[in-house]
């Protein structure tokens, strides 16, 4: 009846258990509030059933924050692990558990906070500069984010009930294999990363197809905002990337449930063969989480420089080649395979010829600011500070992709400090700017720049004492995933350093997540009217904060780059008011009901629940049959309706 | 469906009459999303194919591609298939001049060829397992089961499509719903073909070798 579900799996440790308590009493306080507040309903017709890409947008945001605050969680208990387990003690964690928070706070923050954050944005602000009123599949755009959130959810369940995996954020076969992981811990890692996976392809397609044919009249590729660009170029990778995880997880799949041998030790598998596929996709991931962080920097280093982006073709050339070139660096991910020196060779220079492109891009930022008008507002101050990071981490990045450097530092946390430079002072500081220059459109409130600013500054400070000492201990021989080491290596006092910086950066969250209560609460202090707070250039600016359902009242016709910026100027004509009719796509809760299932798919198949897969299986092919044999229709708003809603926000621009 | 519809589909951008705006057209956004899905399902396909390429000489002391695989039965899928899919080619042009039975008919022609099709590989299948070849013996024959057993399902889900199409053309008739999905349809199930293409010569034909 419950497979292998048995009582045993509700048993923790202290530390998990008063997670997972603190868990089910959050949950269960937001659903009294809603029942309190009389907002169920509310909640259901205008979100959980939305098919708008910005109400869309705002739920991956959602999702990001109460996932990043777990895997922030097991970054702190990670490293005061480290600062303490030296010598006699033995630090607050069992190695098991060690090895669950390691796993799960890379699972955590790459699948559901990055490529939130990259879906999330793409929602959010994709359409609002290509001047549509939507996405191109509004229904399989819910989809892909009710999979995704639905994934996330399976990730909490993983947290009270069982074990999570311990093998790793990537699961490398064969300590993943059913031999050396019997338990339920890999599978519920299969589980969520393959139904997220699935869902990440379906928005993939989704913006590849709504950047190549909903753009306005007059928005040629060559017109298109970089932040667009950059959109686009990641939705190739998306496209080509996610499928080659979605097979490679079925292989493991196959491996752990019908004794197949692919990966396993023995019986003629190979698991270097994962290991190749899993980087395969990999590493054009980590082109993926970075390339909206470039697109924003694109958008705020103009806009606050009062000047047009510098070298425009380049930029988005570095974009496309960088895209390209993501597909064939995998190797250097395990350069000790020991391919030999002509494969290892070709790999390292590949990844050298990446930094070319990228040189490209940062010199383009530096160049926009010259004879600028700079601002130091603090969507600028994330810029400079992710130039430095990206630049630091770039550089080690570089210095890993020699093979002889490599096999001296390979899984030190030499690397570890590398690629935390990448993604926190890139893709996380590029959030955090996109998220205060963009706070504003979606909420018509300007986010309180002190706290800011505040908030920056331990970030920003906070990070290079958390991780600089990484890349020394890294020297000095740590390696990556120690839950103890010995008082006689001398690395406790930077494992103390960085325990502080990570503190530091606990403080900075405290004061974002304060600052955005703050200004929530005082409304009136913060409101902008104007719709367009920075003196922005790019078309999500002419409209009103928070944009109507439809987006824009008159499609816009453009002729250049910045055409909202040269309209300020006079530069280019007006829209002449005639409104029309506008069609929109009817609310469903079949995106909503199929990620259910998936994720009761995801659980049954974790536990080996056979009745409840094959229900809840069938129940997704019903549903999808139920979806395809109907009409998609839509709701028409009469111009009565929208001249109402234009006329109470006022003239146009 | 008035008539002129028939005729002006073929034209590249024939305006949807559910949506107002030229430029937002669902017909050609349907196709192209269509065809990148698509493109993620070759590369599902072109992963099984390498990993198919790097095991199939790991047979871990069992019987090799060479000693289990003979022509005869991989032929005659293979023109099962190839004979569905140009059935469903008729029941597209078909559906071009809006005719509803034949439509229908050459569906169901489709759908025996694509049935044919699916028995034959759980009939090879099923002699493998017989013998004791199963997945469990070896990495290439988990490989073997894996590239071809997807193939298979990727049919088996064509042919549950295949009878939703005909239960939505026999109720409705061609619309501008049910044409735009027997075209993304015929899509699919020519790409399956394709992809059979590469398995009876990456697998079988060299197999044999």
């Amino acid at each position: 009846m419950f497979g292998n579900l048995t009582w045993e799996a509700f048993r923790h440790d202290t530390i998990q258990s008063m997670a997972v308590i603190s868990m089910v009493f959050g949950g269960i306080g937001i659903a009294a509030l809603l029942f309190y507040l009389k907002r169920w309903k509310w909640l259901w017709k205008e979100w959980l059933t939305s098919v708008d890409p910005k109400r869309i947008g705002i739920m991956y945001m959602v999702v990001v924050l109460v996932m990043f605050c777990k895997g922030f969680s097991d970054a702190l208990l990670l490293r005061m692990q480290q600062a303490f387990s030296v010598g006699d003690s033995q630090g607050l964690l069992e190695p098991g558990h060690f090895q669950e928070i390691f796993s799960a706070h890379g699972t955590t923050m790459i699948f559901f906070v990055g490529m939130g954050i990259v879906f999330g944005l793409a929602n959010l602000i994709v359409p609002l500069q290509i001047g549509a009123r939507d996405v191109a599949y509004p229904f399989l755009n819910a989809l892909g984010f009710w999979l995704f959130a639905m994934a996330a959810i399976l990730s909490l369940v993983s947290l009270g009930i069982g074990h999570f995996s311990t093998a790793g954020w990537l699961a490398y076969p064969p300590l993943s294999g059913l031999e050396y992981s019997p338990g339920e811990g890999v599978d519920y890692w299969i589980w969520m990363v393959q139904i997220a996976g699935v869902g990440s392809t379906i928005s993939g397609i989704n913006f590849l197809a709504t950047i190549l044919k909903m753009r306005c009249p007059g928005m040629t590729l060559k017109k298109m905002p970089i932040f667009v660009w950059s959109i686009l170029c990641c939705m190739v990778m998306v496209i080509f990337a996610f499928p080659i995880l979605t097979a490679t997880l079925y292989m493991l799949t196959l491996d752990r449930y019908l004794g197949m041998h692919f990966f396993t030790a023995g019986g003629g598998g190979n698991f270097m063969m994962y290991v190749n596929l899993i980087w395969a996709w990999g590493h054009p991931e980590v082109y993926i989480l970075i390339f909206p962080a470039f697109g924003t920097f694109s958008e705020v280093v103009a806009t606050f420089s009062e000047k047009r982006i510098f070298g425009y073709l380049s930029m988005v050339w570095a974009l496309i080649i960088i895209a390209v070139l993501s597909f064939i660096v995998w190797l250097h991910h395990f350069f000790t395979m020991g391919a030999g020196p002509e494969v290892n060779a070709f790999f390292a220079v590949m990844t050298m010829v990446i930094a070319i492109p990228t040189g490209v891009k940062i010199f383009n930022w530096l160049f926009t600011k010259f004879r600028g008008r700079v601002h130091f507002s603090s969507p600028m101050l994330w810029f400079f500070a992710f130039l430095l990071n990206f630049t630091v981490a770039g550089m080690t990045g570089v210095l890993l992709s020699a093979p002889p450097v490599d096999y001296q530092v390979h899984n030190s946390l030499f690397l570890i400090a590398h690629f935390h430079g990448m993604v926190i002072g890139g893709v996380l500081f590029g959030f955090f700017s996109a998220f205060t220059y963009w706070f504003p459109k979606f909420t018509g409130l300007v986010l309180d720049e002190k706290l800011n600013k505040y908030a920056f500054w331990c970030w920003f400070s906070g990070f290079l004492l958390a991780f600089m000492p990484l890349y020394m201990l890294g020297f000095m021989g740590a390696t990556r995933r120690l839950n103890h080491y010995d008082a006689t290596t001398g690395w406790h006092p930077l494992f103390v350093l960085a325990a502080v910086g990570a503190l530091i950066i606990f403080f900075g969250a405290c004061i974002q997540v304060y600052g955005l209560y703050s200004t929530l609460k005082n409304r009136s202090k913060h409101r902008d009217r104007t719709g367009d707070p920075w003196n922005g250039r790019t078309l999500e600016w002419s409209t009103a904060s928070p944009p109507p359902i439809y987006n824009f009242a008159i499609i816009p016709t453009v002729n250049q780059l910045d055409p909202v910026w040269a309209m300020k100027r006079d530069e280019a004509p007006r829209p002449v008011c005639h409104y029309e009719d506008i069609h929109l796509p009817i609310n469903t809760a079949i995106p909503l009901y199929m990620g259910i299932l998936a994720l009761i798919f995801g659980f049954a198949m974790t536990w080996h629940i056979g009745w409840l897969s094959i229900v809840s299986f069938i129940g997704i092919v019903t549903l999808l049959i139920l979806r395809l044999s109907g009409h998609d229709e839509h709701d028409v708003m009469t111009v009565a309706e929208v001249k109402k809603i234009e006329a109470a926000r006022g003239s146009y621009g | 469906m008035d008539k002129s519809f028939v005729i002006r589909h073929t034209v590249e951008a024939h305006p949807d009459l559910s949506i107002p705006d030229p430029h937002q057209d669902a017909f050609v956004r349907t196709t192209l999303g269509f065809w990148m899905y698509l493109m993620t399902d070759c590369l599902i396909f072109a992963s099984l194919f390498i990993t198919y390429a790097v095991l199939h000489h790991e047979t871990f002391g069992g019987p090799s591609s060479r000693e289990l695989f003979e022509l005869k039965l991989p032929f005659a899928e293979t023109m099962a298939l190839l004979l569905s899919s140009v059935s469903c080619g008729f029941a597209i042009l078909a559906s071009l001049k809006n005719k509803k039975n034949k439509i229908i008919g050459w569906l169901i022609v489709a759908f025996l060829f694509g049935a044919a099709f699916v028995g034959m590989e759980l009939h090879e299948f099923n002699g493998l397992l017989q013998q004791g070849h199963s997945w469990r013996k070896s990495a290439f024959l988990s490989s073997f089961f894996t590239l071809v057993g997807t193939h298979g399902l990727h049919v088996s889900i064509g042919l549950l499509w295949m009878l939703v199409m005909m239960a939505q053309v026999f109720r409705n008739g061609v619309t501008l719903f049910t044409f735009r999905r027997l075209v993304i349809f015929g899509m699919f199930w020519h790409f399956l073909d394709l992809v059979w293409i590469f398995i009876f010569t990456f697998v079988y034909l060299i197999g044999v070798l």
